[in-house]
């Protein structure tokens, strides 16, 4: 038993604990266990969207991209300021029709707006689909964390399955009134590492922020800029507008939405989320400061800089404070995918089939899902290897293409029927898997284009696909109906 | 007057397309190389920008709605 080890211990306790304590108070029903009774303010909704923010992914991806890519790692630091933009004017519309018609799932609220089961089980197998190999990603990055920062004496594996069972046993008790509480202490201890490391790496090593880019711009100058091919201008802005866009698409993001009161503290987070996601440039600085004193780390590797630079700087107690840190890193974003998962295989398909269960019964299911949704993702954990890798690398994809239909249903007059939401959604996806699977660019489909759009994102084609499909098919159904009406010159 | 809204389409102009002249390493600013500085200072904006549609939008006047 290390230092270190005794520190992550300690706060996966007091996590755990804060978890469960969160439920104090509260009748827990269906619409508490998933939305908070819709009574969260400024700050719980606040931090609850930045969970999805600030997860392992934050420690290890982030840093890994600075290190390894350099420049490019700033389209994350850019696509938050849009996606919070957006957020003032679409999520308010959202949260108010979610109350009105007390929606609980993302599902619900196009089976509501579309007023359509069949959409509904669509974007609930689509948004199961994205979401399990998410929470896997987690896990992942949860064992190597907490294995790194236990200097070895914890294996990924054990580390991820005490993860695990902490997630499932706060989620099944607490619902997101756990996630909430967690998740106070996991952004406290996250700001404080990440600031603090992200000021004392670069002064300790290099003196100053200056001289840290002075000697990277001597080195390695590429890392500075944008490249002209591959991860170019284009690549940045077509990268930014999709994952701007998708960033409210996903199922378990879209569920905090509706924990909030009222529709101001959606607003309000517009205006302070931007100056938090600063917290991200020393995340940055991190993976700046490792280039010159951890070379050599290449690959999967990449995403260890952090850590590796950390062990070399730091005594094992205050490494043991970052791997704690990482841990919570996943139980806030873990417990809300469990939740939402859960939450769609038993509102959005088993009620379907089964419209006579009651609310209990499907409140029930749901809870008793959350473990066993535990074990399949664990099994994948270490057994699913490429799948769930490329499966990942879809997820994004995946859920971007619901954009489309949940913009159009915000307008008073819905351009697109049911049908074509649906078509869109369902060809925007397979497009999505062939070229994940087949590995198919833009480039190699259409080798004449110019260098500009051969470096766009291919999830843009999706998208557009979707677009169109979604547009032709809403014309067809559109006309249907009219001509069924047989009202004349209907737009 | 819904003007104010059209704030809101700054930072996303001077992030996407401003990215096409700030993508240089030189002149260093505060620390940081150019390019990198640009996204932080289109960040700080970001947050001032929707202060200031915030208090303009009439929709947050009024009552504490809590």
């Amino acid at each position: 038993m290390n230092v270190a080890l005794i520190v992550i211990f300690a706060f996966l306790l007091i996590s755990i604990y804060l978890g469960i304590r969160a439920k104090k108070g509260k009748t827990m029903n269906f619409e508490q266990w998933t939305t908070g009774g819709r009574s969260f303010g400024t700050v719980f909704v606040f931090l609850l969207s930045v969970g999805e923010i600030y997860t392992t992914f934050t420690f290890l991806g982030a840093s890994g991209w600075a290190y390894g890519k350099g420049a490019p790692a700033l389209y994350i630091l850019a696509y938050g300021c849009i996606a919070f933009i957006i957020s003032y004017w679409l999520l308010p519309p959202i949260w108010r029709y979610a109350k009105e018609n007390r929606l609980v799932s993302q599902s619900d609220y196009f089976v509501y707006k579309y007023n359509s089961p069949a959409l509904g089980i669509l974007v609930s197998i689509v948004g199961i689909v994205a979401m399990i190999p998410y929470f896997v990603l987690q896990l992942k990055g949860l064992g190597i964390i907490v294995s790194q920062a236990s200097y070895g004496s914890i294996s990924p594996n054990l580390a991820i399955w005490i993860g695990a069972i902490s997630i499932t046993v706060f989620v099944m008790i607490s619902g997101v009134h756990g996630s909430a509480w967690t998740s106070v202490l996991k952004d406290i201890i996250i700001l404080v590492v990440v600031v603090f490391l992200g000021l004392y790496l670069p002064i300790h090593y290099y003196g100053s922020f200056t001289q840290m880019f002075h000697a990277i711009d001597a080195a390695h100058p590429e890392l500075l800029t944008l490249p002209d091919k591959g991860m170019s201008v284009y690549w940045f802005i077509s990268t930014i507008l999709l994952t701007s866009l998708g960033f409210y698409t996903w199922p378990h993001g879209f569920t905090a939405i509706y924990t909030a009161k009222n529709e101001r503290v959606f607003r309000r987070n517009a205006v302070v989320f931007p100056l938090y996601q600063l917290v991200l440039l020393f995340v940055f600085f991190v993976g700046f400061a490792a280039i010159l004193q951890v070379p050599g780390l290449q690959g999967a590797t990449e995403d260890l800089a952090l850590l590796k630079i950390s062990k070399l700087a730091f005594p094992p107690w205050f490494v043991g404070v970052i791997g704690a840190a990482g841990l919570l890193a996943a139980l806030v974003p873990g417990s809300l995918l469990l939740m939402a998962t859960a939450t769609l295989i038993s509102k959005n398909l088993y009620k379907v089939f089964r419209p006579r269960a009651t609310d209990g019964q499907i409140a029930k299911l749901a809870t008793y899902l959350v473990p066993i949704i535990a074990l399949v993702s664990l099994y994948f954990t270490s057994n699913g290897g490429q799948t769930i890798v490329a499966l990942l690398l879809m997820g994004y994809s995946f859920v971007i293409q619901f954009f489309p239909s949940l913009f159009f249903s915000l307008f008073r007059h819905n351009p697109v029927t049911w049908a074509g939401a649906f078509y869109g959604i369902l060809v925007g996806e397979i497009v999505v898997v062939y070229m994940t699977v087949t590995n198919t660019s833009i480039g190699s489909m259409m080798p004449f284009l110019p260098q500009a759009v051969k470096d766009l994102n291919p999830g843009i084609v999706a998208l557009i696909v979707n677009i169109v499909v979604m547009f032709i098919v809403s014309l067809l159904t559109r006309n249907v109906r009219v001509s069924r009406h047989g009202t004349a010159s209907v737009t | 007057m819904r003007l104010f809204r059209w704030l809101g389409a700054l930072p996303i102009l001077g992030i996407l397309v401003g990215v096409f002249f700030a993508n240089r390493i030189h002149p260093f600013v505060l620390g940081m190389p150019f390019l990198m500085f640009w996204i932080v200072l289109w960040v700080v904006l970001t947050s001032m920008i929707m202060f200031v549609v915030y208090k303009m939008d009439p929709s947050n006047h009024g009552g504490d709605a809590e």
